[in-house]
């Protein structure tokens, strides 16, 4: 047996093991294990490359190896909660990066080999090449470093046909001679400049489909390189991945009632106006008072939170609220719509963090059906999920968009600082719904302002 | 190794990646992302052999010792972020 023949049946172990790290994030349960799993996985992988006989030199791996754990562990630690979109789509622009880079040493030792060679070759570096500089703008967004609206201007539909264009004519020529390493290069620039341009003009709501897009194509980069340097592991682990981003892009626009193409090139489309309908309606405010005695009385509570929640920083005070209800004898439940927060899954991690218990957080499909049994549904900073308009209002845009039923309970209490519209611009009806009674004021405070109305019902 | 022998071993494990991952409940869809940059951090294979290979330059010794760098930085961050998000979903 020679250390190749080794190497490759360790990476079979590999595999199988970040196979069952996936199965098992299936429960909040198992998933700790499997995060292990998988972590056991990786670390059999390096072992057996480095004993696999291709590596003279260890002075550079041990630099890089401890230059990018010291700095992985510090991000990893130091990142807030609602900062995880954007160290995501960090991740994503490393990994990718990486890729290029390996692909590229490849090139400058070997050269191209055969015709699959350099066909990989290409699709790796432009598919990599548009991730990371894809996966910066995303990052810049994402933590407000460049504006998060669309970026627009003029000529922009051409550049980017003028940018394919080239990618692509660009590429045969370099498929058919190899060997030119200037074409390789212009290619790799084409593509950086590629991926700037493709998530500029996409606006900060629809981060969570780019997210899942780029995290896709990091995938894709990772089996376009593991046919480059000939690593099956390469091949499995990037087919994981990208089956991972497909189907996170597919539910996220599911959620929004959009096509990917329309969430990728649709800032490129004209904005409409939507004329507001003639006769205004009146929303009826409530105070806090008068909505602690309904809540005091209130047998099953559902929270709607929004992204809204998550920027108060209301999540400590939402939970202490519903200790209260709870002690009250009242069943509370979270409503969590997909795109609640910034990226897949975002609210559940945001609740968890407030000691939230994770049974009560339900999806929209489980909640729905229990909405015409809710004493009380209160929405807080979300708003477009919640608009009834979406189910009979066909001239709305956001018609056909499934959405979390609040209208149906009760009594709806939004909590909310002014009648503003939602990131959509648009109108909800539900405010001025005979169930619904707006609760003005910033979020937290109105929350713990209801705490204490709580705190002094029990003192008497 | 045979390009077709490749091809087969992506067609099976895009069907794995499907199967398993469908399975993800969204309430762990963001620790699933970072799970996934993660193990997409097994291009490290690649940056070690890149980085530690005979025939060395300057460009790659360059390329590789940051491409291990970058690819180690995924594993360390996305593992740990991982494991520091799944620890906050407790059950009452």
């Amino acid at each position: 047996m020679n250390a190749e023949f080794i190497t490759n049946l360790i990476y079979i172990v590999s595999s199988i093991l970040f196979a069952f790290g996936l199965k098992n994030l299936g429960s909040p349960v198992t998933a700790r294990k499997g995060n292990i799993l998988s972590a056991v996985g990786m670390f059999l992988a390096v072992i057996a490359t480095l004993i696999s006989g291709h590596i003279i030199h260890y002075q550079w791996i041990i630099i890089g190896i401890l230059f990018g754990s010291v700095l992985g562990a510090l991000v990893a630690f130091k990142a807030a909660m609602t900062q995880m979109p954007e160290m995501i789509a960090l991740l994503h622009g490393c990994g990718a990066l990486a890729s290029v880079f390996v692909d590229w040493t490849a090139y400058a030792v070997h050269g191209s080999t055969d015709l699959t060679n350099s066909i990989t070759l290409y699709l790796s570096i432009v598919i990599g090449g548009l991730t990371f500089t894809g996966s910066a703008i995303a990052w810049g967004k994402l933590s407000e470093k460049i504006p998060g609206k669309p970026i627009l201007f003029a000529g922009q539909k051409w550049l980017n046909i003028g940018l394919i264009s080239a990618i692509l004519i660009l590429g045969v020529i370099f498929i058919l001679n190899p060997l030119r390493h200037d074409l390789f290069l212009a290619i790799l620039g084409l593509s950086l400049f590629f991926g700037i341009f493709l998530v500029i003009p996409i606006g900060g709501a629809d981060m969570p489909v780019v997210i899942s897009v780029l995290n896709s194509y990091s995938g894709v980069v990772a089996c376009t390189t593991g046919f480059v340097i000939h690593n099956t592991l390469l091949i499995v682990v990037g087919a994981l991945v990208g089956a991972n981003g497909i189907i996170l892009s597919i539910i996220m626009c599911k959620a929004m009632n959009r096509s990917i193409t329309n969430v990728i090139f649709g800032a490129f489309g004209e904005v409409v106006k939507k004329k507001v309908s003639g006769e205004k309606k009146e929303a009826k405010a409530i105070s806090v008072e008068d909505a602690f005695l309904i809540l005091e009385n209130a047998k099953s509570v559902v929270i709607i939170p929004g992204y809204g929640l998550a920027v108060a920083q209301a999540q400590h005070a939402v939970r202490e609220l519903a200790e209260f209800l709870e002690k009250n004898g009242c069943d509370v439940k979270y409503a969590i719509h997909p795109v609640a927060g910034r990226m897949p899954g975002h609210m559940n991690v945001l609740l968890a963090e407030a000691n939230i218990s994770y049974d009560q957080l339900m999806e929209m499909d489980a909640i729905n059906p229990l909405m015409e049994n809710t004493d009380v549904a209160i929405i807080i900073g979300a708003n477009d999920v919640v608009n009834p308009a979406s189910r009979h209002d066909k001239s709305s845009p956001i018609y056909g968009m499934p959405i979390i039923n609040a209208d149906k309970a009760k009594t709806v209490f939004v909590l909310k600082r002014s009648m503003a519209t939602g990131f959509a611009g648009i109108e909800n009806e539900l405010f001025y719904y005979d169930n619904c009674r707006m609760i003005f004021g910033d979020a937290k405070q109105t929350v713990q302002a209801l705490v204490a109305e709580f705190k002094s019902g029990q003192q008497h | 190794m045979d390009l077709i022998y490749l091809l087969f071993i992506l067609t099976l494990s895009i069907f794995l990646g499907f199967a398993l991952i469908s399975r993800v409940p969204p309430l762990l869809h963001t620790p699933l992302m970072s799970e996934a940059n993660a193990i997409c951090g097994i291009i490290i294979i690649g940056a070690l052999i890149a980085a530690g290979c005979e025939a060395n330059s300057l460009l790659t010794t360059i390329l590789g010792t940051s491409a291990v760098a970058l690819a180690t930085f995924n594993v360390v961050g996305g593992y740990l972020v991982t494991e520091r998000m799944l620890k906050m979903f407790k059950k009452k």
